[in-house]
């Protein structure tokens, strides 16, 4: 097998999922600020739907249903995005900031 | 055993392409994680969406693919730079990592979650099922309005309370 066929292969595209899901973590880890933690959880969702495509070409049985998935994993995206966005411009609001540090009303 | 494509004819080329476009999802990745700037970190998420959307074309979809662009790059992507816009973070403080073991400790779960995965995918031995049909865009369309119609239905209704709910709590606390 050469570098050329990887495209053909189960394994490559688990690989890219793992590494986007890896990705992901260190982002949301690490990051200060929400809107950067909200960019990682997209990219976590992207590897979960990098995975789901890649059994749904390789071993499924029915070539739809993981495509259907992702299509769902996107609105669901969507709407998280919307609602994560829409909070992060209101806590913008009340305090000035968007660091998740400051943010910490409910500490008793 | 497959032998090697040669690098200049149509396969070589096609599996030049791919690595291309697995290359701009992870360095976009990258981008996306460790910018700077918030700007930068949503130029890098545009830059690994459309690598996604390559993958997804290899991965026999375009339909899907066409989709990633235009709900991730079109809607998502330019939905955080609004947001950026609306609450701009001060550019003299650092948005860096959040304290100084956030930065080791992220990269190692980070990088044991990928190895791990990677690993538990490679070393598994996947049974492949025989396909009972092609997965063309004629057969998502009937599947998703008769075995999925429900599902299509709730996540219809979620995306409605997720604009209804994005604009009263985005309006709470403003006057008139």
């Amino acid at each position: 097998m050469s570098v050329l066929t990887l495209y053909n292969n189960l394994n490559t595209f688990l690989v890219i999922g793992a590494l986007l899901f890896g990705i992901g973590i260190y982002g949301i880890v690490t990051r200060r600020t929400l809107i950067g933690m909200l960019i990682a959880a997209e990219l976590i969702l992207a590897g979960s739907s990098v995975n789901f495509m890649a059994f749904n070409r390789f071993t499924a049985p029915d070539p739809v249903v993981g495509q259907v998935f992702t299509l769902f994993i996107m609105a669901v995206a969507a709407a998280e995005a919307a609602i994560g966005l829409s909070i992060i411009i209101a806590v913008y609001r009340q305090l000035k900031s968007i660091d998740a540090e400051d943010a910490v009303q409910l500490k008793g | 055993m497959v032998t090697s494509p040669n690098l200049f004819s149509v396969d070589g080329l096609v599996g030049v392409v791919f690595l291309i476009m697995v290359a701009i999802t992870i360095i976009g990745g990258l981008i996306a994680c460790n910018s700077e700037r918030l700007v930068r970190s949503v130029a890098g998420l545009i830059v690994c969406f459309v690598g996604v959307a390559g993958v997804y074309y290899f991965l026999n979809s375009p339909f899907v693919a066409m989709m990633q662009i235009l709900i991730y790059v079109g809607a998502v992507a330019v939905t955080i730079s609004f947001a950026i816009m609306l609450a701009a973070p001060e550019e003299k403080k650092k948005i860096g990592p959040s304290g100084p073991l956030s930065g080791p400790i992220g990269f190692g779960t980070a990088a044991l979650l990928s190895a791990g995965f990677s690993i538990l995918a490679i070393r598994t031995d996947w049974k492949v099922a025989e396909k009972i049909n092609d997965g063309s865009l004629k057969n998502i369309g009937i599947q998703l309005l008769t075995d999925y119609s429900l599902v299509f239905e709730l996540i219809s209704i979620v995306l409605l309370i997720a604009i209804l709910g994005a604009l009263v709590i985005a309006r709470g606390g403003r006057e008139g």
